[in-house]
């Protein structure tokens, strides 16, 4: 055996099971590249506010569908970003809008700008943004992706959306891994009619066609519920359906160890099955537990972008990505103004990024089979 | 064999018990039942002898009754084809669905075949010429289409059909056959205007598709019986098709299980984009206007005939596969 192999197989054999988990995932490229892109999602999550230009709810009917703009990164041969003023005027015959460039006014973008006022992380007021205007606010002047039809940025809706779109299948997931975990590990732990009940019972939820029960759920929601109501409802009715996977996976894995003898162990120092189920055995399987929680959280901003865009899940005035897609609905309309399909991407590129996380994370979480 | 039958059916009984109990809390859940919707309709058209007429309405349709008895009673009604009135149409349920269930069901059933039809050719040439890039190119599109969600891939296309080629890509007839009866031309133009649900529905299960067949036929391929065929000089394309593609091919029936409730459900929402004539965009516009007895209905019909279609794919695969028939 060659010195290197020696080395690595010793290396391998002190390991904790973290380092041989965090060694299998490395391998992994695509998962690497979905979890990169992942953290990026919950970054611009984490500071919407200050990534996006303008204030997301500023409308103005006079910049109504306003096409993206070209930022100009050169004047001359030296580096002054710069956008051109535009002037929207209407057809007379026709009642179009159209947007003309006024390459005369010139206003400079620059980073650290100030912009209009939030609190960042929640902790202090300030209006400093990743990018902005000088002289003219960002709501008049900047629109980095066009404007939707109440004349509202686009880019900064966008961004600000995935915060709403990315939290929610995190509250929506951790209500599924309570419920999951709880009756999976009931149903592993005891076994016979308990288990049997528990097993028919995720049988029916998964040949059930989810999405009619989703709308019919969400639609009972009473309509002069708030925007927070709505929002939790909303996770409650997804994770009442989406806990089956992650059922199914706790059971087969506590039947696997049921029998070990550190669970015989346990049970016979007088720990009650809670105790047994919570801190012996749920923690041996922590890993699939995170792996099947990152290929659920997908589906939950499926659901959620779904239901909003049918409008019966997040109502204006919350913002996610759903809720932006829902101006898309008409074909005509897009037609024209094909930057409202934007969102799309954003939904796209996640969704992507955490089935290749998740199917990584999957293939690492048993580190000892090979 | 027999008692296997009997665990499916009695299992497929009480899914259809569970989800009639689902659709039942959907018709109950909103605040108020409809006499109060339309009683403030009354009222707003200054008609004084509102209260009576709710108390009248209320008694007709047995609301003032315990909720275990509204059950029944409508329960009772659905086994005697009678699902109530529409409110919003003013017309019996039942004439309200009409044949959209069954227009439904055709596009649920197209995409299915779709999703066979594309993902056992790609799946085999996955396995076959694994690492090539076809094999990757192929993968990767797989991916795609599992992470596109079918409403936006619909959304999408309707964009592309009408920006490039300039048609409208929704709808399942041509205007002269809309309201004209069933004909073989109608039929015909039933299936061309089927091609993009179908395609729109089934790529993501077609992704799930390939990726098991692609796994299963190269566990197969790696048998020492495959070696032996092929040492014996067949032919390599006899080699792959005379017996690894037909034992990978099993998990192709058994998907049904898991593929039909899901084009079920993506049909729903996606024919509300297409503007497709089936239950879907009726659901939304029910549940819009909280006409709750032709919601319920849906909901309720969709969930039994997700029920019959996975009962019958069961017994499919039963006949199919032996190892099913006569395991105990």
């Amino acid at each position: 055996m060659p010195r290197d192999a020696v080395v690595d197989e010793e290396r391998i054999s002190v390991a904790s099971q973290r380092q041989l988990i965090w060694w299998r995932f490395r391998k992994h490229r695509l998962a690497m590249a979905g979890a990169i892109i992942v953290l990026f999602f919950y970054f611009v999550a984490l500071f919407g506010d200050f990534l996006s230009t303008s204030d997301p709810q500023a409308s103005e009917g006079q910049r109504s569908l306003m096409p993206p703009q070209a930022v100009h990164l050169f004047e001359g041969a030296s580096l002054s970003p710069h956008v051109y003023a535009v002037v929207g005027q209407r057809d007379p015959d026709t009642l179009q809008r159209s947007y003309a460039v006024d390459p005369t006014r010139r206003i400079p973008v620059r980073l650290f700008a100030h912009g209009y006022e939030y609190k960042f992380l929640g902790l202090f007021t300030t209006d400093i943004h990743l990018i902005g205007t000088e002289g003219t606010p960002a709501e008049r002047s900047l629109f980095l992706l066009g404007t939707d039809q109440q004349g509202r940025d686009i880019y900064s809706r966008l961004v600000l959306a995935t915060r709403t779109s990315m939290l929610i299948g995190l509250t929506g997931v951790a209500l599924s891994i309570v419920f999951g975990v709880t009756l999976g590990g009931i149903s592993g732990y005891y076994g016979g009619v308990v288990d049997t009940v528990i097993q028919r019972v995720i049988e029916v939820l998964r040949s059930i066609p989810v999405i009619p029960l989703w709308m019919g759920l969400a639609a009972a929601m009473p309509k002069d519920w708030s925007v927070t109501q709505v929002y939790f409802a909303l996770t409650v009715i997804l994770s009442v359906i989406g806990w089956t996977e992650l059922g199914r996976v706790v059971r087969g894995r506590m039947m696997q160890i049921r029998r070990e003898d550190f669970v015989t162990a346990a049970e016979l120092v007088g720990s009650r099955p809670r105790r047994v189920i919570f801190v012996h055995m749920v923690p041996l399987f922590a890993s699939h537990i995170i792996a099947a929680t990152t290929l659920a959280l997908p589906l939950m901003i499926v659901a959620e972008t779904s239901l909003s865009f049918l409008g019966l899940g997040l109502r204006p005035p919350s913002i996610s990505w759903g809720v932006m897609l829902q101006q898309a609905q008409n074909v005509q309309a897009v037609a024209l103004s094909p930057w409202m399909l934007v969102p799309v991407i954003p939904v796209v590129v996640v969704i992507l990024a955490f089935n290749f996380l998740g199917d990584g994370l999957r293939d690492a979480a048993d580190p000892y089979d090979l | 064999m027999l008692s296997y039958v009997g665990r499916r059916l009695a299992l497929g009984l009480f899914t259809v018990w569970a989800v009639s109990v689902l659709s039942f809390l959907i018709i109950q859940l909103p605040q108020g039942d409809f006499v109060t919707t339309h009683m403030t309709e009354l009222a707003d058209s200054g008609n004084s002898s509102a209260v009576y007429e709710a108390e009248r309405l209320r008694a007709e349709y047995g609301l003032d009754q315990p909720i275990f008895v509204q059950y029944f009673d409508w329960i009772g009604g659905v086994v005697r084809g009678e699902f109530g009135m529409s409110f919003d149409w003013n017309r019996p349920v039942a004439d309200v669905i009409g044949d959209r269930l069954v227009l439904s069901m055709v596009v649920s059933v197209a995409a299915i075949i779709f999703t066979w039809a594309v993902a056992l050719p790609i799946g085999v040439y996955s396995a076959v010429r694994r690492y090539s890039i076809g094999d990757y190119t192929l993968t990767f599109l797989g991916f795609l289409g599992l992470a596109v969600p079918n409403f936006l891939l619909a959304l999408v296309l309707m964009y592309i059909g009408f920006a490039v080629f300039g048609t409208d890509v929704g709808g399942l007839f041509s205007a002269p056959y809309e309201n004209a009866g069933w004909s073989f031309a109608k039929a015909w133009d039933l299936l061309k205007h089927l091609v993009i649900p179908a395609i729109v529905l089934g790529t993501a299960g077609a992704a799930q598709l390939i990726r098991i067949m692609r796994a299963n036929l190269l566990d197969e391929l790696r048998k020492p019986y495959v070696i032996t065929a092929r040492a014996k000089g067949l032919p390599e394309r006899r080699v792959v098709t005379k017996y690894p593609v037909r034992v990978a091919l099993n998990p192709f029936a058994s998907s049904i299980g898991f593929l039909f409730p899901q084009m079920v459900s993506g049909s729903i929402v996606v024919s509300i984009v297409l503007s497709l004539p089936t239950v879907g965009p009726l659901l939304l516009r029910a549940l819009q206007a909280q006409d709750m007895f032709l919601a319920g209905a849906i909901v309720l019909l969709l969930g039994v005939m997700t029920v019959i279609g996975t009962l019958v794919s069961d017994l499919v695969l039963m006949w199919l596969d032996p190892r099913i028939r006569h395991a105990t």
